[in-house]
């Protein structure tokens, strides 16, 4: 890739080579070895594209607690191979059929369910989203992502990268990548928003591009919505940037002008998604491809000294069927 | 004393030799525009009628989180028929020209923090709003609401659930207008059983402050208003009634009216 596009020296942060096949997971054994600690029996949680339903799936089963995964209706049928592999696991899951059927309607449904059984139950939320401690708590736990990219990149390079990019829909691995380099002024942080189909349509995610101010799910933050505030159904190809906010300290890290936040769309990240394929030869969830989507335009504007790593937050078998169905082939799971 | 608080301290007519008694208040929810605003607004005058001590008039959100299925799909017809707080407002403009039953707007953090928080409570005020109710600002966030409330009169209505615990004492401590006491666990929806953690809680806020206090989530039936109504100041109905709206549309009204008597008649023995 970094021949390829003749700029900024690329380094991936494989993240999709995880148990489970994503970042999701180091955020799930926290939390669950937590819930544990608390005496909890069962953990609820719910998923967008299925990656953290699998890791929360993965770890009750290890750690011997019921598991109930809510996922919104059209993601069960986007991402049907994660809904097999969760009940796989010995978890149940809910197909979600309130309001527009995706994951802010799965976050809806699993705090209903929380204020069900609150005594037994731990909510694993899955992103730096949700009321306190949520945010912080998922960052810290995802926070070594950035951890091992510093002291990765300072053992090979010797110094920090230029830049480091990733995914944004609540924002837990971008998040985790951007905390330890908070502090590191010269090194970008760079967020990639799911555009859909553009920006300047309202069939988008993007919510920093075009969101406002609100409160919502816990959290002051940005979101998708009216001049009512009523929440605005969002669209991307990929269900785990499918969400209408963004946690809130993406949301300040925008405001400091600390963090830059970009839109990608459908198109450029199901490209990305078959670039990196066929040159490096990892296939990237289409969440991770926006990032990587972004790193392709960016890398031939720096100088060939300069670095850029690019968070491949999961890995795309669960995309196979859904780029297929995109390019316009039939293909069954 | 403020309207609302009046709603609970109506002496019941009874004979001389006896203590002055409060009377148990009858608190109907419905979801503004459901099905339309025409239809919210003649239920909300004739329930006024039909005895309703102080009306709950739900503004719709797209994602009400504490709220089950039956009010879930009625946030959902009322916004797809094009409701929004602006008429709802002027909806409560036409009511306060022939009707002054208590009012409380029910709705969550978001509709109100975009609206802009001072001009909703401004609003409020102008229209003849008497208090809200927001089921997603805890305790610990309400500052996010109170000084706008405050400057508008408008009441700030706290809620404890069975699992607010040591955590009632400080909300009771600042609660106005009167506590809405969750009756059991989970979102709004009608329960066949309804756990008897509730007298206690109750009690605790006695202790604390002599504030009215009304039970809500889970309560459909006469049988279960009256035994409810037997240890608090009063009875919130939501589910049950937005189940009738459902089920009969536009032609909703005769059955709530109906309904609500029944709810009164059984109360006031």
């Amino acid at each position: 890739m970094t021949k390829d596009l003749g700029g900024a020296k690329i380094y991936l942060k494989r993240e999709d080579l995880n148990h489970t096949g994503s970042h999701k997971i180091n955020n799930v054994l926290g939390q669950v070895l937590l819930a544990k600690k608390m005496g909890k029996k069962r953990v609820i949680a719910e998923t967008g594209a299925g990656q953290h339903g699998v890791a929360t799936a993965t770890a009750a089963a290890l750690l011997d607690l019921e598991c109930e995964i809510f996922m919104g209706k059209e993601d069960t049928e986007r991402q049907a191979l994660n809904v097999f592999r969760m009940e796989l696991l010995g978890a149940k899951v809910h197909a979600v059929t309130s309001g527009t059927m995706t994951l802010k309607d799965a976050v809806n449904e699993t705090m209903r369910e929380w204020t069900k059984r609150v005594d037994d139950t731990h909510y694993v939320l899955g992103s730096v989203m949700g009321p306190h401690p949520f945010p912080m708590m998922v960052r810290d736990f995802q926070s070594v992502i950035g951890k091992e990219v510093k002291e990765q990149m300072l053992k090979k390079e010797g110094k920090l990268p230029d830049a480091v990019i990733a995914c944004v829909g609540g924002g837990s691995n971008a998040m985790g990548l951007f905390y330890d380099f908070t502090r590191d002024s010269a090194v970008r942080l760079i967020g990639c928003e799911a555009a859909g189909l553009g920006v300047d349509t309202d069939k988008t995610a993007a919510t920093i591009s075009t969101g406002s101010l609100g409160i919502f799910h816990g959290m002051k933050s940005y979101f998708c919505q009216d001049e009512y505030g009523q929440i605005a159904p969002v669209y991307s190809i990929s269900a785990g940037l499918d969400y209408p906010g963004i946690g809130p300290e993406h949301a300040h890290l925008h405001d400091i002008k600390r963090a830059e936040y970009v839109a990608v769309t459908d198109q450029e990240a199901v490209e990305a998604f078959e670039y990196l394929s066929r040159i490096e030869g990892i296939i990237p969830a289409i969440e991770s491809a926006h990032a990587v989507a972004y790193a392709k335009k960016l890398a031939p504007t720096m100088a060939k000294d300069q670095i850029i790593v690019i968070n491949l937050s999961g890995r795309g078998d669960k995309d196979v069927a859904a780029i297929a169905r995109y390019r316009g082939v039939q293909i069954y799971e | 004393m403020n309207r609302i608080e009046e709603a609970f301290f109506k002496k019941i007519d009874q004979q001389a030799d006896q203590p002055a008694k409060n009377k148990k208040a009858f608190i109907p929810f419905i979801t503004a525009g459901d099905p339309n605003l025409a239809v919210t607004e003649e239920l909300v005058i004739k329930m006024a009628e039909a005895g309703a001590d102080i009306i709950e008039l739900g503004i719709p959100f797209s994602d009400p989180v504490a709220e089950g299925p039956v009010i879930q799909d009625a946030d959902y017809r009322a916004l797809s028929g094009g409701v929004t707080t602006d008429k709802i407002f002027d909806m409560v403009a036409r009511i306060r020209k022939v009707c002054d039953v208590p009012l409380v707007f029910m709705t969550y953090a978001n509709p109100i923090y975009t609206y802009g928080t001072e001009r909703f409570m401004e609003n409020c005020k102008k229209v003849g709003i008497d208090g809200v109710i927001v089921p997603d600002v805890p305790f610990d966030e309400k500052s996010e609401l109170k000084p706008y409330c405050d400057k508008y009169q408008i009441t700030l209505i706290s809620m404890i659930a069975p699992t607010s615990k040591e955590r009632i004492h400080m909300i009771a401590k600042e609660a106005e207008g009167f506590i809405y006491c969750v009756s059991s666990m989970g979102v709004t929806g009608v329960r066949s059983e309804i756990s008897s953690g509730v007298e206690e809680m109750i009690r605790q806020v006695k202790e604390i402050n002599n504030i009215p206090c009304a039970i809500g989530f889970g309560i459909s039936t006469p049988e279960q208003a009256v035994k409810m109504s037997g240890f608090s100041d009063g009875v919130i109905v939501g589910s049950a009634i937005v189940k009738i709206i459902a089920n009969y549309g536009q032609d909703c009204i005769q059955p709530v009216i109906e309904f609500v008597q029944g709810m009164k008649k059984v109360m006031a023995k």
